[in-house]
């Protein structure tokens, strides 16, 4: 093992994701000498050209451009008095690595959340009577006003060239858009995505039934696009490949597509790929950082110099790198002392499937993001949530994100092998639809992230510790949107219905996919007190680190997160731009 | 999608070929692989991770998991065995993180904990089983009635069978079944590059066209059946 030492930059990434990669353009275009580092491989466009990402197996069930549980596991339990055991194996989720991060595969749901998500302990602490909420929840407000983080919302939406209908135009409700929306500053850049027949069914029945579904928003462009930087994406032929692959047609917002083009050709932006940050190094005073530690791909490590750092890994790996680095002080939940690892939330999801002898959905024919949704069972939208004493919602949607073979969904009693098994595919691939939630998860004292004491990585540092499992709040919110999706459902006249919801006595389960929305851990807000971060998520405790991603979130809205993630990293960089590089030190004062 | 066209009797030709060739004197391997695992004959095929014992067991597990009778391809008529084969022998679980401590009861719902590799399973797995059936019925699984090999099946699944009992206390019988299982399912219905799915039959017999991946105007076709049949990733049609 050598040690090396780089050339010193202004600004180091760790992680070239959406978050990394909209920091090196907006940085990189102020002039500033960028440098990412990427603990994965490179991914160019290239590699996924037709039909290589056409490949199920590869992409969906090996997981092809996901980090690997051996290098990137964590370790979850319950709660405190239990021993964590580690993901050997993904299941609930599961995060990218390699440029592009999971911006390359995911599906493209790109969702702001409304006014009241971003002010949920204001809304809360208005609408429910003192008492009625656990007493452990910890929600927060998003530190700054839906004013100004919208046209940062805006900007991130013409990046990825959104396709979809407006619901709110500053203030004035549209026909065919989401009515509960925040308003906007300007319309979708692009029309929605055509509906493919799941879609449509269940629109014409949740609008009958009086929900006000509207086309999912979308990073899968329905026509050419533009972005500001000059970037070009091909309209969306609904490959049917998106959810968990790259993009094989250049429709897919990605940061490939949206923003590497065009900051790999600038002199002062460079990247070195597999390369594995180990730590942030910091001044003797540990209230500035002097650039950052990686191991090469030769096993050398490397030091990096920098004056400015920005964390833009996965939300899990931002936290732990703090951690492991001494920025801030480790979350006790017995004392709620420390800031970093609290406000760890996850969301559920939850799905009745609808099976039609006689209709063909065809359902390889689709866009990611292809769908519908409906906004009216969200926090401040409904009246039931208040009554029932739980605080939350959910989009309740009908998405058909794939329709590859491996998994399908067959009939409750079609056996799991034999000729029963083979002929229920034969009868059944391609006759379902579903309805789904995906819902809201606050976040409460015990639901926490530290280092593990015993599991480490194949570097020799200790996995990260995940305490989190379902509350009341969150279980009773899945059994009132069953009713609601079973409802629809029955509506809808199928053969058969399949229902996967959560049970009142039920325990998270690590093994079923739900989604990598996972959130908090290094939390924005408007004290050092409860928060790791400032609202330009900058560190509290040393000035010249900024985190941004899904760690900032305070709880999980019933939003996707990318938009949010995307309009938070806009916003910091412009800090940076505006105040930090003049005036280097804390930019908010307390 | 004709269940005729693979019937029993030529199915257990097929096994009988492949039980009764010496693996050595097969010359054709090295040209199968070659030509990409798309062209592989079954019957011609030399296992790369199965012992010839090993493969008898897997052909005949197989042939009752995805069975020939009714409608849809079987798993040897798509050469589902030389999928898992070949999967084993690339890596199949070396994304797993296996460093312990190994806890002795973990819940379910928190997932794997297990010690043992996909590869170190198959072997264990397949011997233990073996093990069963001659306790039970005399002889090895292969040779046993299609009735008697789905009971043993559904035992494995039930863990019915104890493996501790046959001395491997760190597999559950639960545990090999579901791997030999998702890995069939796997075979059956990836893309044929892997070794099965074999001239993308099990894809013609449920309607999924493969690799196309360009339906912008279909989109708007609602509830009409897709005409066309499927293209695999290499450039074929079926």
């Amino acid at each position: 093992m050598a040690n090396i030492s780089n050339d010193e930059v202004d600004v180091v990434i760790v992680g070239l994701g959406w978050a990394g990669s909209i920091m090196a353009i907006e940085l990189a275009k102020e002039g500033l000498k960028v440098r990412a580092l990427e603990r994965g491989p490179d991914r160019p466009p290239e590699d996924f050209a037709y039909p290589k990402p056409a490949d199920q197996y590869a992409y969906a069930i090996r997981n092809k451009v996901f980090a690997t549980p051996r290098d990137a596991a964590l370790t979850v339990r319950y709660n405190d008095s239990e021993t964590a055991l580690p993901t050997r194996k993904w299941g609930a989720f599961a995060p990218g690595t390699g440029v592009g991060g999971s911006g390359l595969h995911w599906t493209g749901v790109l969702i702001r959340p409304t006014t009241t998500d971003i002010k949920l302990k204001t809304y809360a602490d208005h609408a429910y009577k003192r008492g009625t909420l656990d007493p452990d929840m910890r929600i927060k407000d998003f530190p700054f006003s839906w004013e100004e983080i919208e046209p940062y919302f805006d900007k991130f939406d013409k990046i990825c060239g959104l396709s979809g209908n407006t619901g709110n135009l500053n203030g004035v409700i549209q026909p065919g858009g989401d009515p509960f929306e925040g308003p906007r500053s300007s319309p979708y850049p692009l029309p929605a995505l055509h509906d493919t027949y799941n879609s449509s069914l269940f629109a014409a029945t949740a609008k009958k039934m009086g929900y006000h579904p509207f086309p999912n928003p979308s990073a899968n462009v329905s026509q050419a696009w533009t972005n500001p930087y000059g970037a070009q994406l091909a309209p969306c032929n609904y490959c049917g490949y998106c959810s968990k692959y790259p993009c094989l047609n250049y429709s897919k917002a990605s940061p490939q597509t949206t923003i590497l083009d065009v900051v790999k050709r600038m002199p002062n932006f460079s990247m070195r790929t597999n390369a594995n940050v180990i730590r942030v190094d910091l001044h003797a005073d540990k209230k500035t950082a002097k650039g950052v530690t990686y191991v090469d791909e030769h096993k050398n490590e490397v030091f990096q110099p920098a004056k400015i750092v920005i964390l833009s890994s996965f939300q899990f790996a931002n936290v732990r790198l703090m951690m492991l680095s001494g920025i801030g002080q480790i979350y006790n939940p017995l004392t709620e002392t420390g800031t970093i690892g609290r406000n760890y939330a996850f969301l559920s999801n939850g799905d009745a499937t609808l099976f039609f002898k006689d209709k063909h959905f065809n359902p390889f024919a689709t866009a990611g993001a292809t769908g519908e949704m409906f906004n009216d069972i969200s926090p401040g939208n409904f009246e039931d949530g208040i009554k029932l004493g739980f605080i939350g919602g959910a989009k309740i949607h009908s998405s058909q994100a794939t329709g590859a073979p491996i998994g399908t969904a067959l009939p409750k009693g079609t056996p799991g092998w034999g000729k029963g098994w083979k002929e229920g595919m034969v009868d059944w691939y391609g006759r379902s639809m579903k309805i789904g939630i995906t819902t809201t998860c606050m976040s409460y004292r015990g639901h926490h992230l530290d280092l593990d004491p015993n599991y480490k990585d194949p570097w020799g540092q200790p996995l990260l510790r995940m305490t989190f499992d379902w509350r009341q709040n969150e279980l009773k919110l899945q059994r009132y949107l069953r009713d609601i999706v079973l409802g629809i459902a029955k509506e809808l006249g199928p053969d058969h219905i399949s229902e996967n919801f959560l049970a009142l006595d039920s325990h998270w389960d690590i093994t079923k996919y739900v989604s990598t929305h996972n959130v908090g851990g290094a939390v924005m807000g408007d004290s050092p007190r409860d928060s790791a971060l400032n609202r330009y998520l900058q560190s509290w405790d040393v000035h010249n680190v900024f985190v941004p991603g899904g760690n900032a979130f305070p709880q999980n809205f019933q939003a996707n997160p990318t938009a949010t993630i995307g309009a938070i990293t806009l916003f910091a960089a412009e800090a940076i731009k505006k105040q930090y590089l003049k005036n280097p030190g804390p930019l908010v004062q307390v | 999608m004709s269940s005729g066209k693979f019937s029993p009797s030529r199915r257990t030709i097929l096994m009988a070929t492949a039980a009764a060739v010496p693996i050595a004197s097969i010359p054709l391997v090295r040209q199968a692989h070659a030509d990409g695992l798309e062209n592989v004959q079954l019957s011609q095929y030399q296992p790369v991770f199965f012992s010839a014992p090993e493969w008898q067991f897997i052909l005949a597990a197989c042939d009752r998991l995805i069975p020939a009778e009714g409608r849809g391809p079987g798993a040897l008529e798509t050469n589902v065995p030389v999928f898992i084969d070949q999967q084993l022998h690339n890596g199949l679980g070396d994304d797993v993180y296996m460093d312990g401590p190994h806890p002795e009861n973990p819940a379910p719902t928190l997932g794997f904990q297990g010690t043992l590799t996909p590869q170190q399973n198959y072997r264990a797995g397949i011997k233990l089983s073996q093990q069963h059936a001659r306790q039970k019925y005399g002889k090895p699984f292969e040779q046993l009635a299609d009735a008697d090999k789905d009971a043993l099946l559904t035992a494995l699944q039930k863990n019915e069978i104890s493996f501790a009992e046959l001395g491997e206390p760190a597999l559950k019988a639960s545990s090999f079944f579901n791997q030999l299982l998702g890995d069939a399912k796997n075979g059956y219905l990836a893309d044929p590059m892997y070794g099965g799915n074999k001239d993308m039959k099990a894809w013609v017999a449920i309607g999924f066209p493969g690799a196309r991946a360009a339906y912008t105007e279909w989109v708007d076709t609602h509830n009409v059946k897709y005409p066309l049949g499927p293209v695999s990733v290499s450039g074929k049609r079926a």
